[in-house]
């Protein structure tokens, strides 16, 4: 037993540590996710509208993040940022600007997508009924809108809780690292741990983003036209 | 900008960018294999393999693959299981592809009416062969764009293995970072092959999903 | 013997009893049309007899054999019992003749010039010979149709069962498919036909059955059903047909 390494995890100070970590992970999330929503619905709306130059803007910000690896961004930033500008500023801050970057177009999409999935003639019979346009938007347009967006967004939230493992290739110490950093330093005295330790921050990950898209599909399904 | 050491670098990147291309192909080659079948697992409603399906999709999708690399990497040979960084390359990349293609073809598969079914077997076909002639290359036609979309995704998503010591585009390009003060150069480089990999793969995505949206809407 | 007998047989989904005690034969040759208020049972009828709904009690007895008993391989019986649907249900992917020699090619085994050269033949008959490389979305609703009628006729069945097969239909559209399995009738197919074109099924039936929640009211000729109903039931039914000042 005593080369299984399973005791690993039952040391107190495992766990707190990687719960230490975890808070990282979440942390970077969360704040991504904000800068995000708010980014995205100004994305988003500028996409819907008739103005070709935002409209084209916002189509190259999307594809660049949809084509380039979320990876080779954070890289990018994180080594051309002081490198080529001399600029100095800490790995969060460039891990949640890159992650920002990415998420913000992937909302923006989402919400163009909600914004035009509402038929003409949805405002046509609003107009027929002798609503105004302001009411029609308050009243069928909004409403909808709001239905169709809210799933898809939080599902972005797993997807972003997911990219965040990439900041510990950045030298961040979060859950990944601080799992890395046990098994380093209990190489000797529980050489399985790696296992044990891999196979908990696996299933962490999956305690955060299961009850989340758990949520996003429930909310679909209720809402669904 | 230094011409020289692009042109010196470029053999090398290409290496590596084959190293990317074939097991992103073989994971999503793969991944479709194993999306297919659970994508009929969970349409025909099989007992059992559905719950397994179920379990494993959720897993999939619910998990970072950098999480799912290293445990294949630097968990499995503690309990005995050695395998290559390629190899768990593959085996991670399929695992997570696997959920979401499974998810297109299935909702491709549900796209097609129930009548349709019904109405192949009362011509006498068998299940089976309303599955093939009739269901699956419907379902596929529907499915098409979203399959595309995550072929991309996977192939974007391989430039993690350089995280498992798997010598590809970005290993390559981590490596001259920490050895040579190119920086520049070396984005370059990199951006580029990953844009010669990936641009006429999001072309072709791009008219698939318009080309569908004119057989589903109009003539 | 009588080439369907149809014995005593109930359906149910959950609580809703869709037919209760039905019992009809019906011979070879004959054109059987089936009335009455949507909801009757009608197409669940003829859904029970190709195997696509499961009946609860009852049985149905086909050329002599028992379908609905345990066991049955449905795919031998569909060969024999042919369906037309009302939404067509062509197959988008495949164009007209792949769509009519699908079934020949793989449940017969006929070879595939073979199954051309039939298939040739029907759509000439039906005078759509211009339309064999056609893909259904470039057919309009009668033409689908009629291309799915060709299809079930191929495979050479028994009996053949129209599920409100112009219900679909733009009315002008509606009397070249009639016309079809009008021929189809004087040509001595064995029809079971679900039908709200009255003026048609007057013209095509031998007997008409009056279905009304699940039962069989009546049956009848054309000619005693539209002249002189036996029943109350069905003189209210066919009185929705009727325009007059008096209903007014």
């Amino acid at each position: 037993m005593s080369n299984t390494g399973f005791e690993i995890l039952l040391n107190s100070k495992t766990w707190l540590r990687l719960i230490e970590g975890l808070w990282v992970t979440l942390r970077i999330s969360l704040i991504t996710v904000l800068i995000s929503v708010v980014l995205g619905l100004i994305l988003g709306i500028i996409a819907s509208r008739k103005n070709l130059f935002g409209r084209v803007l916002c189509r190259v910000h999307l594809e660049t993040v949809r084509i380039v690896p979320q990876l080779v961004l954070l890289f990018v930033a994180f080594f051309g940022l002081p490198r080529l500008y001399n600029i100095q500023i800490s790995a969060e801050s460039v891990a949640i600007m890159v992650f920002a970057f990415w998420a913000s177009g992937e909302m923006g999409d989402l919400v163009r997508g909600a914004i035009i999935s509402i038929p003409p003639h949805q405002t046509q019979s609003g107009l027929a009924l002798g609503l105004a346009n302001r009411q029609i938007f308050t009243y069928i347009i909004l409403p909808q809108t709001v239905r169709r967006l809210i799933p898809p967004a939080i599902n972005l939230i797993t997807r972003v809780v997911k990219t965040t493992s990439l900041v510990s290739l950045i030298g961040m110490v979060d859950v990944f690292k601080v799992g890395k950093q046990i098994i380093d330093f209990n190489r000797f005295e529980y050489p399985g741990g790696a296992f044990w330790i891999y196979a908990v921050i696996f299933f962490l990950y999956f305690a955060i983003c299961y009850p989340i898209s758990k949520l996003s599909r429930r909310l679909e399904k209720r809402w669904k036209i | 900008m230094d011409m020289n050491f692009i042109l010196d670098s470029i053999p090398i990147y290409g290496k590596a960018a084959w190293l990317t291309l074939w097991t992103g192909a073989a994971g999503i080659i793969l991944s479709f294999v194993t999306g297919f079948i659970c994508a009929l697992v969970q349409y025909f409603k099989i007992p059992y393999a559905r719950r397994v399906v179920g379990m494993y999709i959720e897993l999939s999708r619910n998990t970072p693959l950098l999480i799912q690399l290293y445990f294949l990497y630097f968990g499995l040979p503690k309990l005995g299981v050695m395998l290559s960084g390629e190899t768990c390359a593959v085996i991670g990349l399929t695992f997570l592809g696997g959920s979401y293609m499974a998810e297109a073809i299935r909702s491709g598969l549900e796209s097609v009416e129930a009548i349709q079914f019904q109405s192949g077997l009362s011509l006498g076909l068998s299940k089976s062969q309303v599955t093939r002639y009739i269901i699956s290359p419907q379902a596929f036609l529907t499915a098409m764009p979203a399959l595309l979309a995550n072929a991309v995704f996977l192939i974007k998503e391989t430039s993690l293995f350089s995280a498992i010591a798997v010598k590809d585009l970005m290993f390559v390009a981590l490596y001259q970072l920490g050895n040579v003060y190119k920086t520049e150069e070396i984005f370059l480089i990199l951006i580029g092959f990953y844009l010669l990999i990936l641009l006429p793969l999001t072309i072709i995505a791009g008219i698939a999903e318009r080309r569908m949206q004119r057989v589903k809407y109009g003539v | 013997m009588a080439l369907l007998q149809i014995k005593n047989i109930t359906k149910n989904f959950g609580d809703v009893v869709a037919l209760d005690g039905v019992s009809l034969d019906v011979e070879a040759g004959e054109v059987v049309v089936l009335l009455g208020p949507s909801g009757c049972g009608k197409s669940t009828l003829l859904r029970c007899v190709n195997g696509l709904e499961e009946i609860n009690s009852g049985e149905i007895i086909f050329d002599g054999n028992n379908i609905t008993a345990s066991g049955t391989d449905w795919r031998l019986v569909r060969q024999k019992i042919g369906m037309v649907f009302q939404s067509y249900e062509l197959f988008p992917h495949l164009n007209v003749l792949e769509n009519i020699i699908l079934s020949p090619k793989k449940v017969l085994k006929v070879p595939a010039e073979k199954a051309v050269r039939e298939a040739e033949t029907l759509l000439a008959r039906i005078g759509l010979s211009d339309k064999i490389k056609a893909f259904p979305r470039e057919l309009s609703g009668g033409q689908k149709q009629r291309v799915a009628i060709v299809r079930s006729l191929i495979m050479h069945p028994r009996i053949l069962l129209l599920d409100e097969i112009t219900a679909a239909l733009d009315p002008e559209m509606v009397r070249e498919v009639l016309d079809v399995v009008l021929k189809l009738a004087k040509g001595g197919q064995t029809l079971l036909i679900v039908t709200h074109e009255m003026e048609f099924a007057k013209v095509v039936a031998d007997r008409v059955v009056f279905l009304d929640k699940g039962k069989i009211v009546e049956i009848s000729t054309p000619h005693e059903f539209f002249n002189e109903p036996k029943t109350e039931r069905a003189e209210k039914f066919l009185n929705i047909f009727k325009f007059d000042n008096a209903n007014i």
